[in-house]
């Protein structure tokens, strides 16, 4: 999306300073398959875009580990609390 | 505390038991999504007793709303839109979160992935390619990698982004959601997903970046 404002000036190349703002795209299966096609063309050129992408898949990877490390569940008394409330307004109603 | 096995896999049995009063189900319910609603909550509100609070207010309003629920959504989605809802009103009277009419800033076009100075300028042939290409971090030792030191730099960076990357980014590579489910609690399109999980991605990936670069010499 937001790349191809970049890419229209050289025909068919694949600059770069684009590929890193088509990654995303890439990597979501949101390419149509001849832009596809240049970017993989593209990677298997460049060592800098190959390591840039390595690096984002490596990003995605270390935030899905942020969640083990602080779980923020609920509080045992917030939980009572919340249970207690739940039972409460069942056998009140209807 | 661990959500009991999947007996309640099925959206529609579970809703049906909760309606029932069934205690046992909304404790499931509860041990299940909590610690993703706080992570979504710290999104919109500058603490973390504000989030715990908004946790709660979501789940009372469950408790009271489950018999308005109609199955639209999954129950998930229902309840974390729920909790955004609630956050944002609260973090709007913190004046912490500008409400979603700023989205468009956040999809602006002055947000390159990488800055710009990094690249060869000029109209040669040259043009655009790496100037100063990344390094590599396969130099970085697996240990040093995935140690607490550099999970908090990634989180560190995610708290720095803007509200809607933030809760993108949280939403898909934290708790690991599918997009479909994010644009969903989030009510914003696919193309906005995207875009806004763009934005984020490429500035956490700078922050590891800087940080692995400080940190290796």
């Amino acid at each position: 999306m937001i790349w191809r404002r970049l890419t229209v000036r050289r025909t068919g190349a694949f600059a770069c300073r684009q590929f890193v703002e088509a990654v995303t795209d890439y990597l979501e299966g949101a390419m149509p398959a001849r832009d596809r096609a240049r970017f993989e063309h593209h990677l298997s050129q460049c060592d800098g875009c190959d390591r840039y992408l390595a690096q984002i898949r490596r990003t995605v990877d270390l935030t899905g580990r942020v969640t083990v490390a602080d779980v923020d569940a609920l509080g045992p008394v917030a939980r009572e609390r919340l249970l207690g409330a739940f039972r409460e307004f069942n056998t009140q109603g209807v | 505390m661990t959500p009991a096995g999947t007996e309640f896999a099925d959206d529609g049995s579970l809703v049906e038991r909760l309606r029932d009063g069934d205690e046992a189900a909304f404790a499931w319910l509860l041990d299940c999504y909590s610690g993703s609603l706080h992570r979504l909550a710290r999104s919109y509100v500058a603490t973390a007793a504000v989030a715990d609070e908004a946790v709660q207010e979501t789940w009372l309003a469950v408790v009271t709303g489950i018999d308005r629920f109609e199955g639209r959504s999954s129950l998930k989605t229902w309840v974390h839109r729920i909790l955004v809802n609630i956050a944002r009103t609260k973090g709007v009277r913190e004046h912490r979160s500008i409400p979603f009419a700023s989205l468009g800033s956040e999809l602006g076009r002055d947000d390159p992935a990488v800055d710009p100075n990094r690249f060869r300028g000029g109209r040669g042939r040259h043009a655009g390619q790496w100037e100063t290409p990344p390094a590599p971090w396969d130099e970085v030792p697996e240990d040093r990698l995935l140690s607490r030191e550099t999970l908090a730099a990634v989180h560190q960076a995610i708290d720095g982004l803007p509200l809607n990357q933030r809760s993108v980014i949280t939403l898909r590579d934290l708790q690991g959601w599918p997009a479909e489910d994010v644009c969903n609690v989030l009510e914003i399109t696919e193309t906005n997903q995207r875009v806004l999980l763009h934005r984020a991605r490429s500035k956490v990936r700078g922050a590891l970046e800087a940080y692995f670069e400080d940190t290796t010499t």
